[in-house]
């Protein structure tokens, strides 16, 4: 077998983001984790919404699906039931993938599909020029929110946590090396990997910045990922120390195991022609 | 003496009004019959008023009739709100011991036959089993034998509650001699006829089939009546034909997962009523800029928003017409029968594959759930057609590729040599993001050229009757059998008339239209909706406005009937 080597994965075209965006790091991450696990690019398939780092697929030499706002989840799905030997991803902002296209998010995670799914979290609106988020801070003051934001963050590794994913992390881009670890573990893991990954926004989130996270961020080293409750209560850590890494992972049949009409081979590979209909047919004699 | 029936029975939800229905229509089946089933229930898993009204004669039944010769009522209103649908010799088969016929007008020459049904239902297991009762009775009144009701009870209830068996043969063969014995005169019999290979379906059933023997592989639908028992049909299935069937969080997931999965290679369907649909409209966008092909049902209910939940209307066509944002080629079919709605599942992925596009299919409740005899499928003539798919990537492979036709190559993700993008945004052959004007209208020409390869390729409407008759009906979707039982009883009344039915709707065929609308000297539009949205198709395809249109939007279908009267009313 021949190594991959990183520049298979280079594309023609040049991402479009601004210069010094948290979108490079993490695609450079992604193509690092890649690299490393010797998938060929043929083999994998990045799907993404809308939003700045849904521009992604679009750099990186793989298959790949830029669909529509909050989608790319059901999307993935839908490629991974019909060909569990793909390796997918789903590439997806804070706005795209915990506000507009959270319900997908919660189903996904519940379902456990083998899918690995980075979300990319500047905790702004980016493409639409400066609204607020999901993920957006307390008090953060946007241009749809002039007087400071009065709702609550969403957590999405607590949620994950709530509704059954089996592995749940929290990268930062500023941490290259080891985001790109936690993208090889999230994609070897058998099952739903949600890695939120911190992305600061250089042109609009004056206040998530590379400053702001490389002053707080620190390895989770001592916590057992195994240990739910803990898990649970490190996703809540947030203020002068800010824990990244694996926060928790379980073993769990993925959905794709526990379907008896996928155990042969993936639904793409399967003969189509001669289905023989006529014995349920008989029934409505 | 009449050798058909129109049966009617009704009572509230929960006392297996639907399922007696369904058995009576099998029993008519298995006697070499033809039955047409059709149903009226509130949106209630129980109480309300609930009704199955199911037409059996020897000859083919295509509609529902409006006039009921034999009525069973297991509660009193069912006497109260049907009495004026009533034959004048109709029979109305009641048990006095749970209500009696106080403050009703009869007229004398109707047939009332008081039977406990209760009493023996109680008798051999529970009240529910009136039902049963009830038919045994009414197969005895025609004077058909009792034996094919013996074995479809047994069926029903094999595997799951083998003990309901014998009491449901016991109950409804009382119900059968205590007719027996009574000689009772009544006006409408019906005889058992050689044996034929029929079945007895619904068009949600005959689609599922049709979609299944296409190589259908995968599925993704959130329930709603009443397009819901597709997705029953293929759970129940999915062993069978190793097919994935996945209930989704709601239809924006449904859709998308299937443009997941037709991206991914695999023939991929879900199916809707027009609420959903309206939340698959942006992902039916999708498919159309990513050329990704789908198949969509979508089984009408009235409207706007949740309406008239369990009725039938023929209310969206004007909706998926233009449903989502821009111009793209989409296909549109509205199979009028179950066979038509057979052949839609069988050659609708065709299509898609062919010209990568979305499939509309636009059914309806009154079909969806309209049971109805006709001849076992067949599908020897049918063969899969994958268009362009290839299973190896040609050297500079371009996903988007210009071609004569607008269909470019298509190649699924894991193939070897190549890679691409499927990309909502505008895009370049290659796939990429692009917002030049030069390519941006090369590409749009490129999609909308297979409009009218695809228009060269499906069938014109269908000409049904004496193509010079002076008198024209034009309808499309489910209003096509009621149409023919129309035009069939115009020839008692001498007039000579024709249907034009529209089964593929768009991309819009006129050559035939255009001819017949120079020879009739009385057209009439028949839909099932309040402003003719096929009238305003052939108005904007065509330029021409038919004048005379009938329109009902009572939640109901026609009635043959209707539309012989309007027929007789034009001047």
């Amino acid at each position: 077998m021949t190594k991959q080597k990183l520049e298979c994965f280079h594309t023609k075209e040049n991402p479009t983001w601004c210069p010094g965006c948290g979108n490079h790091l993490i695609l450079s991450a992604l193509k690092k984790a890649l690299t490393k696990m010797d998938l060929d690019p043929t083999q994998v398939v990045v799907v993404s919404g809308i939003g700045c780092s849904s521009g992604l697929p679009h750099w990186i030499e793989t298959y790949g699906f830029h669909s529509i706002h909050g989608r790319a989840v059901p999307v993935a799905t839908g490629v991974k039931l019909v060909n569990h030997d793909l390796n997918v991803f789903v590439v997806s902002g804070d706005g795209d993938g915990y506000g507009i296209g959270l319900n997908h998010l919660i189903h996904a995670m519940r379902r456990n599909l083998d899918i690995t799914y980075l979300g990319h979290d500047n905790q702004i609106y980016g493409l639409t020029l400066g609204q607020t988020s999901p993920t957006s801070e307390r008090g953060a003051k946007t241009v749809s929110t002039p007087h400071g934001s009065i709702e609550t963050p969403i957590n999405p590794l607590a949620l994950g946590l709530a509704s059954g994913a089996t592995f749940i992390a929290r990268g930062y881009a500023g941490k290259t090396a080891h985001l790109a670890d936690l993208i090889v573990k999230g994609t070897e893991h058998k099952g739903f990997a949600l890695i939120d990954i911190f992305q600061p926004c250089v042109t609009l989130n004056k206040v998530n910045t590379f400053e702001f996270f490389n002053k707080r961020v620190y390895e989770l080293t001592e916590h057992n990922p195994a240990d739910f409750n803990n898990a649970f209560s490190k996703s809540f850590e947030w203020g002068e120390k800010i824990p990244i890494g694996l926060f928790y992972q379980t073993k769990r049949d993925t959905y794709s195991e526990d379907l008896p009409q996928l155990k042969e081979t993936p639904l793409v590979k399967q003969k189509i022609n001669n289905v023989d209909i006529s014995s349920v047919l008989e029934k409505y004699k | 003496m009449n050798d058909f029936v129109n049966w009617k029975i009704g009572g509230e939800a929960g006392y297996g009004i639907l399922s007696v229905g369904i058995l009576f229509g099998k029993f008519c089946t298995r006697n070499g019959l033809y039955a047409f089933y059709s149903s009226e229930f509130p949106s209630l898993v129980r109480g309300g008023h609930n009704t199955v009204q199911l037409m059996a004669k020897k000859n083919p039944v295509l509609s529902q009739h409006s006039e009921i010769n034999l009525l069973i009522a297991l509660n009193k209103e069912t006497i109260e709100k049907h009495l004026h649908e009533l034959s004048p010799d109709a029979a109305i088969i009641y048990d006095s011991k749970e209500f009696d016929l106080k403050g009703i007008k009869l007229k004398k020459s109707l047939v009332l036959i008081d039977i406990p049904l209760t009493e023996i239902a109680e008798k051999h297991g529970k009240k529910i089993m009136r039902n049963t009762v009830a038919l045994g009775a009414s197969i005895s009144l025609l004077e058909l034998e009792f034996n094919e009701l013996e074995g479809l009870i047994k069926e029903a209830f094999s595997g799951k509650k083998d003990a309901l068996i014998p009491i449901n043969i016991a109950a409804a063969k009382e119900g059968f001699n205590f007719i027996k014995n009574r000689n009772i005169k009544f006006n409408y019999k019906l005889k058992a006829q050689k044996k034929k290979n029929n079945i007895f379906i619904n068009a949600n059933d005959a689609f599922s089939f049709g979609a299944v023997k296409s190589g259908l592989k995968f599925v993704a639908e959130y329930p709603m009546t009443p397009s819901s028992s597709i997705l029953s049909f293929m759970a129940a299935n999915e062993l069978n034909y190793d097919i994935v069937v996945k209930q989704t969080e709601d239809e924006i997931a449904a859709i998308n997962m299937i443009i997941g999965g037709a991206f991914a290679g695999a023939r991929s369907l879900t199916a809707t009523s027009g609420g959903g649909f309206s939340l698959m409209v942006e992902g039916l966008g999708l498919a159309g800029m990513t050329e990704t092909p789908i198949v969509v049902v979508e089984s009408q209910r009235p409207g706007p928003s949740t309406g008239l939940p369990t009725m039938t209307e023929q209310g969206d066509l004007s909706f998926v017409l233009t449903a989502s944002q821009g111009e793209f080629p989409r296909l549109i079919m509205a199979p009028g029968d179950v066979q038509e709605a057979f052949e839609t599942g069988l050659y609708s992925f065709n299509y898609a594959e062919k010209y990568q596009l979305p499939v509309i299919v636009l059914l309806d409740k009154y079909v969806s759930e309209g049971n109805t005899t006709t001849k076992m499928f067949d599908s020897n003539k049918f063969k899969i057609e994958r268009g362009k798919l290839l299973s190896k990537a040609p050297k500079n492979y371009l996903r988007y590729a210009f071609t004569k036709d607008g269909v470019s190559p298509r190649v699924l993700p894991g193939t070897l040599g190549t890679v691409y993008k499927a990309n909502g945004d505008e895009h370049t052959e290659k796939g990429v993001s692009d917002e030049e004007e030069a390519n941006r209208i090369e590409m749009m020409n490129k999609r909308m050229r297979k409009l009218e390869y695809l228009k060269k390729e499906i069938p014109e409407p269908k000409l049904y009757g004496d193509k010079n008759a002076k008198t024209t009906l034009i309808c499309w979707g489910s209003t096509k059998g009621i149409a023919l039982e129309a035009i069939e009883e115009l020839k008692k009344h001498k007039i000579k008339a024709n249907l034009l039915h529209y089964n593929f709707i768009f991309p819009f065929k006129e050559k035939t239209l255009l001819k017949l609308l120079k020879k009739s000297k009385k057209v009439l539009l028949v839909e099932n909706n309040k402003t003719a949205q096929l009238g305003k198709l052939i108005a904007e395809e065509t330029g021409i406005k038919i004048k005379n249109k009938f329109l009902k939007y009572t939640g109901r279908q026609f009635y043959p009937q209707e539309i012989v009267k309007k027929v007789r009313s034009l001047k």
